[in-house]
């Protein structure tokens, strides 16, 4: 019983991560059709952001803690703004209508070239923020000890997707987007300019991207090469969702988070086995993933 | 005698939208049959399914009497049911010979080989054959994103007509051609179509085109055939005036330029 | 047997290659039989690449290969080079056409995330046990060929270049075939329009598979070969970023020529040496800025730089279709 809440709580604690880490790539595949392979140096960067906002603002051994959250979310938005338009800006909009697959391409090429120019800038060492983290201190629930931090993470994680949801549903620059994600040309000719949606969802994605590394900086050493392990792990749960789904996403996180918790607690050796196996087997039954739509091919 | 083609009660459905219902269709060897109908009535839906690309609600198909329905487009080819398509469908990055060379090869047999050489002497002569047949022989080394649509449409109908089939079934032969190219186009493969004893059916909006080649019309209206005969009486039809016919012998533009890859609603 | 312009060359460079083994130092030895170990592997991406797969997942048979290597001495007793490598394509094959039955329903993204993530689960399964070593994977030594035991050091290296070099030539002057055959060509019909493939009565998914599992089999020789070199295997092999060197390799070269491969990664290695040296954390940026680069201007890769520029379309007489309209009755 105990490690069947152990297994619920972490689960759900891990849910919450992957949602986070997932969402701005399922948003940018949604409305751009771009898998975003550079999604991962976004969340890095914000990570590095983070980290070292943090490190400076406790540096002479003062400092709030809420004032350190709210560090971290300005940092986060200001380095997703900045990474963000310089990307499209400087590079995607120049590649827009190539094949889905050259885009993922060129988002690894800047991957290769982000996780450099992290390595220039913040060098190879470790930086750490564990201020926030240790500030919330931990609750008992059910005899088990667990970190405020990663309970707060949950709400996060809740309030990021339902403002998504609600924003794609409820306001009328949702609607605008949902007609570029049902059918670009026909939107493109009613008069919406795709270019700026794009440009905006970019600007989005990013942001939830640098977001997600900033809020995990605190409970994790930030080095060089934490943006490639998220990667794969994005990939995973926005394919078990079925891309571009938001829905997808959350449920996507939620089975991955959940069985790699059961991994953990009850056969460690499959912890990593567990998310790619799950993925490989939610493709093998649905290629279009749990809320993804099927394309047929008009001839 | 039993007919090439047959279809029973052949239903499909999209949702709330019917594509295709009840439809009876009997063609004999030796026919040459024109569908007529505007866009949106069903005739690529029929073609579709017919050729095993999209699996009817319901109903029967049968070819030669034997039930052909279930089985994948590629053995329906084998089975000598082909087809060509609304938009060419050929293989754009590569030469116009090896196009037809590659549909060559696959005719022969189902199981290509690994390490025999696709290009050999006797497949390209039949190939260059097959070009001059179809009056496209100056493309042979051009790759298809140069070869102009009515040719590329040529391309498409020849490679259908490559595995000797019993029965060919074109989708708009005409359509995305310029009208002065149209009859010419219409000529190449009729005569190709006479030379090789083939059964035909085609998709045509161009009324002088149907009534030109056709010896029996099937008219299509909201996805049920209206009307079946010969040309003179199925055009002087009051509903096929009414519902087919009736507003203009043009052919919508909108459907010439249809693109590829873009999704079925 | 009559041999073409590219087999020629084939044999050519497959002779001066040997005889510049006899005099050339040991790093670059060393170093051109690591690249046409990789090159191998990434032979393997080039065949799906033809057939318009991208597999970001070729790190898992270049991974089985070297494991099975790494693995055969230890827990099968076996040391002959020949048969470890055997053992390691066997293994390969085996497990592509498993894999394969499911990979091959897949096409675009969706192929090259499924791919990754069958890598992924053997480098997590590798990492996470103990008794397939773990992260630190296994030393290859002591090894034999036809019965002469490969201590290491300069030896070692020589036997290793040699066994390389004629390795790539054979599966070079097979793939140079495989290319121009039934098979090979009907992969790159798939690629351009996979409906019509299946409209001339072929299965283009057979053909995928066939294709598939034959690029595993050639990247798993490359992976067995690269830990007879390297003397070393670990899970990294199967990482995903091992895939995506492969991937880059392969559009460096691009899919114009068997040889582009061969080229590709030794100017690849060539450009790494060097680069890891004098500017250690660029040389991600180096290679991010310079696939940018082949996508924009260089989309056929390097070896388009070799090849004669030809004009996409002859001259074309006027209408060629334009005669009689006379001809055919109503």
């Amino acid at each position: 019983m105990l490690s069947f809440i152990a297994v619920l709580i972490d689960g759900t604690i891990y849910a919450s991560w992957l949602f986070l880490v997932a969402a701005g790539l399922t948003v940018i595949y949604g409305v751009m059709r771009i898998l975003n392979m550079a999604h991962g140096s976004f969340y890095a960067i914000g990570a590095y952001a983070a980290a070292s906002a943090i490190g400076w603002y406790f540096s002479d051994g003062t400092g709030s803690a809420g004032m350190s959250f709210l560090l971290l979310i300005g940092c986060a938005i200001a380095a997703g703004l900045v990474v963000g338009t310089l990307v499209e800006r400087g590079l995607l909009r120049f590649m827009y209508g190539r094949d889905e697959i050259l885009m993922v391409i060129i988002t690894y090429a800047l991957l290769l070239i982000l996780e450099d120019a992290m390595k220039l800038i913040w060098g190879v060492n470790p930086y750490f923020a564990y201020q926030p983290y240790t500030a919330l201190g931990r609750s008992t629930i059910a005899g088990l000890k667990v970190s405020n931090y990663d309970l707060a993470l949950i709400g996060v994680a809740v309030v990021v997707g339902l403002a998504l949801w609600g924003w794609l549903e409820r306001t009328n620059l949702g609607k605008i987007l949902r007609a570029v994600i049902h059918d670009r040309e026909v939107a493109s000719a009613m008069g919406v300019n795709v270019r700026r949606m794009f440009f905006l969802t970019f600007i989005i994605g990013t942001t939830l991207g640098t977001l997600a590394g900033a809020l995990t900086a605190p409970s994790i050493s930030v080095v060089p090469g934490i943006g490639v392990e998220v990667i794969v792990l994005a990939f995973a749960v926005v394919v078990v969702g079925g891309l571009g789904s938001i829905e997808g996403a959350a449920v996507g996180a939620l089975l991955l988070g959940l069985s790699r918790a059961m991994a953990v607690h009850f056969a460690p050796q499959f912890e990593l086995f567990v998310i790619y196996g799950v993925m490989s087997l939610v493709l093998a039954i649905r290629p279009q993933g749990l809320f993804g739509r099927t394309l047929a091919r008009k001839i | 005698m039993t007919p090439i083609l047959e279809t029973r009660g052949l239903n499909k459905t999209f949702g709330a939208v019917t594509a295709a219902k009840d439809l009876n269709v009997r063609i004999n060897k030796g026919e040459i049959v024109g569908v007529i109908g505007a866009n949106g009535a069903g005739k690529t839906t029929f073609i579709n399914m017919v050729t095993g690309y999209l699996p009817p609600t319901s109903g029967e198909i049968l070819m030669d009497g034997k039930a052909i329905l279930g089985l994948a487009p590629r053995a329906i080819t084998r089975a000598g049911l082909a087809r060509s398509f609304q938009v060419a469908q050929l293989f754009p990055e590569l030469t116009v010979l090896d196009n037809l060379v590659i549909a060559l090869a696959a005719a022969e047999s189902p199981h290509p080989s690994f390490l025999k050489p696709l290009r050999t002497k006797a497949r390209v002569a039949k190939a260059e054959e097959i070009l001059a047949e179809f009056k496209v022989a100056a493309y042979r080394d051009a790759r298809v994103t140069a070869v102009p649509q009515g040719s590329r449409k040529l391309i498409d109908i020849a490679m259908a007509m490559i595995g000797n089939p019993k029965m060919l079934l074109l989708d708009e032969p005409t359509s995305g051609v310029s009208v002065d190219e149209k009859g010419d186009l219409m000529d190449t493969v009729m005569a190709a179509v006479r030379h090789h004893g083939l059964t035909v059916l085609f998709v045509e909006h161009d009324m002088d085109v149907v009534r030109r080649y056709v010896s029996r019309i099937l008219a299509f209206y909201s996805g049920e055939i209206i009307a079946d005969g010969p040309p003179d009486a199925v055009l002087a039809d009051e509903r096929v005036r009414e519902l087919v016919t009736g507003h203009s012998d043009h052919k919508p533009a909108a459907n010439a330029g249809a693109r590829e890859g873009s999704s079925v609603a | 047997m009559r041999l073409d312009k590219t087999e020629l060359a084939l044999v050519g460079l497959a002779v001066l290659l040997l005889l510049g083994g006899m005099v050339a130092p040991g790093w670059l030895i060393f170093l051109v039989t690591i690249a046409l170990a990789k090159a191998l592997v990434v032979q393997g991406v080039v065949m799906q690449m033809k057939a318009g797969l991208v597999s970001f997942g070729q790190g898992l048979f270049y991974c089985v290969g070297g494991y099975a290597v790494g693995m055969g001495g230890p827990f099968l007793g076996i040391s002959a080079g020949l048969v470890l490598l055997a053992i390691g394509v066997v293994a390969a094959v085996g497990l592509a056409m498993v894999l394969g039955l499911l990979l091959t329903r897949y096409r675009e993204i969706f192929f090259a995330m499924l791919s990754l993530a069958f890598s992924m689960i053997l480098y997590g399964v590798l990492v996470k046990s103990q008794e397939l070593g773990s992260t630190d994977g296994f030393n290859v030594n002591n090894w034999t060929l036809l019965g002469q035991t490969i201590a290491g050091g300069e030896t070692a290296t020589h036997v290793v270049f040699l066994l390389t070099v004629v390795a790539a030539a054979v599966v070079a002057f097979l793939l140079h075939r495989y290319y121009r055959s039934s098979v090979g060509m009907t992969c790159e019909a798939i690629r351009e329009n996979e409906v019509r493939v299946e409209y001339l009565g072929l299965s283009p998914r057979w053909i995928q598979y066939a294709n598939y599992v034959a690029a595993a089999g050639v990247s798993a020789l490359g992976g067995g070969l690269t830990a007879l070199a390297a003397g070393h295997v670990d899970p990294d092999m199967a990482y995903w970023t091992t895939s995506g060197e492969f991937i880059f390799i392969a559009l460096l070269g691009g899919t114009g020529s068997v040889l582009a491969p061969f080229l590709a990664a030794i100017v690849f290695s060539l450009v790494r040496t060097y680069a890891i040296e004098f500017v250690p954390h660029a040389w991600q940026m180096i290679l991010g800025f310079t696939l940018l680069g082949i996508v924009v201007f260089l989309p056929k890769g390097l070896w388009s730089l070799f090849t004669r520029h030809r004009p996409e379309a002859p001259v074309v007489p006027a209408a060629p279709q334009k005669t009689s309209t006379g001809g055919a009755g109503a």
